[in-house]
């Protein structure tokens, strides 16, 4: 069954504890990766391949730059999940 | 029809000995500050690099090679002339023709061993070390140096960013012959020319003599597409290696991975789940990613230090420029 857009930014909040460290409840929908979250270039490739697995859904390397905040990922995520 | 007599070799092969060589001049990041808007803070933490080596006029890829070979192959405990092979992986020795494994092979005084070079970048030692295997076993030669050696501050664009504080000069060697047990396993080996914009050389030669760029051609790459095909393809590739060695993660005691980049490694040890108790070869923090000459100088840092020692069963695996990858299982010199 598809993740919700809660669902998601819960997944999200999880990956970026374990990856970065950063406590579940500053994930939020405006957060950016990089600015407030401390999830840098190559941090950002293993929240992007652990959502890919979490969530069932492929993001290539082309597409990662775009995921600026995690509005964008959650976005991403529910526009392309099988 | 006229029957011909089958070779024959050793049963089995082995590396006997390691050398390295690093060049004298020891550069900081504070160096590679003067031309990039970065900070030393910003390199350790993308990189692990503090210090590389940078090789002068005389630390050519020749003279590097012959002095890590000459140490590995007293390491091995025979002499030059036993040698029957000599296979030097590199990507940044300019003058192509002849091959430069030949002015080696004489140098070091072995009696006209078969000598040439291959380009595997990152992964050349480990597709020099399967090719070594197979002329032993084969029969062609009885002993083979392996060496990786590289020179690629020649090919570092000081003023790009994301790679000037990344390369690093130097060269490794090991020497490889006969033995009565398996001490090399299966190799899992393969290219993926689809991804080959991923790391390259910026233009050819050709378009920098015919004066179409004016810049010196030098290696660039795909940052982040690298970190998820070096971290999570090839934690498949290490796994198959293992499997196909009938080595657990447990039997390991040596992870010794292409230092390309610490971030790369410390996620390879994360995804493979490699125990505690196996030691991981961090050389890259000063030594930078020195491309095929990376697996032999972090094996030789390791003996050499005693974190690893002979007889140990180390995970090797190179993966880089092609891309190329090659994988196995070999037991410490």
């Amino acid at each position: 069954m598809a993740a919700t857009q809660e669902e998601i930014v819960a997944g999200l909040a999880e990956i970026v504890n374990e990856i970065a460290g950063i406590p579940v409840e500053d994930v939020q929908l405006d957060k950016s990766f990089t600015d407030d979250l401390d999830v840098d270039s190559l941090s950002m490739v293993e929240v992007v391949v652990a959502a890919e697995e979490r969530f069932d859904v492929k993001i290539p390397d082309e597409d990662v730059k775009n995921l600026k905040t995690v509005g964008d990922a959650t976005d991403y995520i529910l526009k392309h999940q099988g | 029809m006229a029957k011909i007599k089958p070779s024959k070799g050793a049963p089995y092969a082995r590396i006997l000995g390691v050398g390295g060589y690093r060049p004298t001049r020891v550069v900081p990041n504070e160096v590679i500050l003067e031309t990039i808007d970065s900070s030393d803070e910003w390199i350790r933490s993308r990189s692990g690099i503090q210090t590389r080596h940078w090789a002068n006029d005389e630390e050519t890829v020749a003279a590097m090679s012959i002095e890590a070979s000459g140490k590995a192959i007293a390491d091995a405990g025979i002499s030059a002339e036993q040698i029957g092979g000599v296979i030097v992986s590199t990507v940044s020795h300019f003058k192509q023709t002849p091959a430069v494994a030949t002015e080696i092979a004489d140098k070091l005084g072995t009696a006209k061993a078969a000598a040439f070079d291959i380009s595997a970048g990152c992964a050349g030692f480990g597709y020099g070390l399967t090719l070594a295997k197979g002329m032993i076993v084969e029969g062609s030669a009885e002993y083979v140096l392996v060496i990786g050696v590289e020179r690629l501050s020649d090919l570092t664009d000081l003023e790009d960013r994301a790679t000037a504080f990344l390369f690093g000069d130097g060269a490794g060697a090991v020497v490889v012959g006969p033995a009565d047990e398996p001490a090399i396993g299966p190799t899992v080996w393969g290219s993926e020319g689809d991804k080959s914009e991923t790391i390259k050389q910026t233009v050819p030669w050709t378009d920098y003599r015919s004066g179409e760029v004016a810049k010196f051609p030098a290696i660039t790459q795909e940052g982040q597409a690298v970190f998820r095909w070096a971290v999570f393809e090839m934690a498949k590739v290490a796994k198959e290696a293992l499997d196909a060695a009938g080595i657990s993660a447990e039997d390991l005691d040596v992870f010794i991975p292409h230092q390309a980049n610490e971030r790369i490694i410390d996620s390879m040890v994360k995804t493979l789940k490699l125990p505690e108790s196996v030691t991981v070869a961090r050389d890259v923090r000063t030594t930078g990613n020195t491309s095929a000459a990376s697996i032999p100088l972090a094996m030789e840092r390791l003996l050499a230090t005693g974190e690893a020692k002979s007889g140990d069963t180390a995970l090797v695996i190179g993966f880089g420029a092609g891309l190329v990858y090659a994988a196995t299982v070999v037991t410490l010199p």
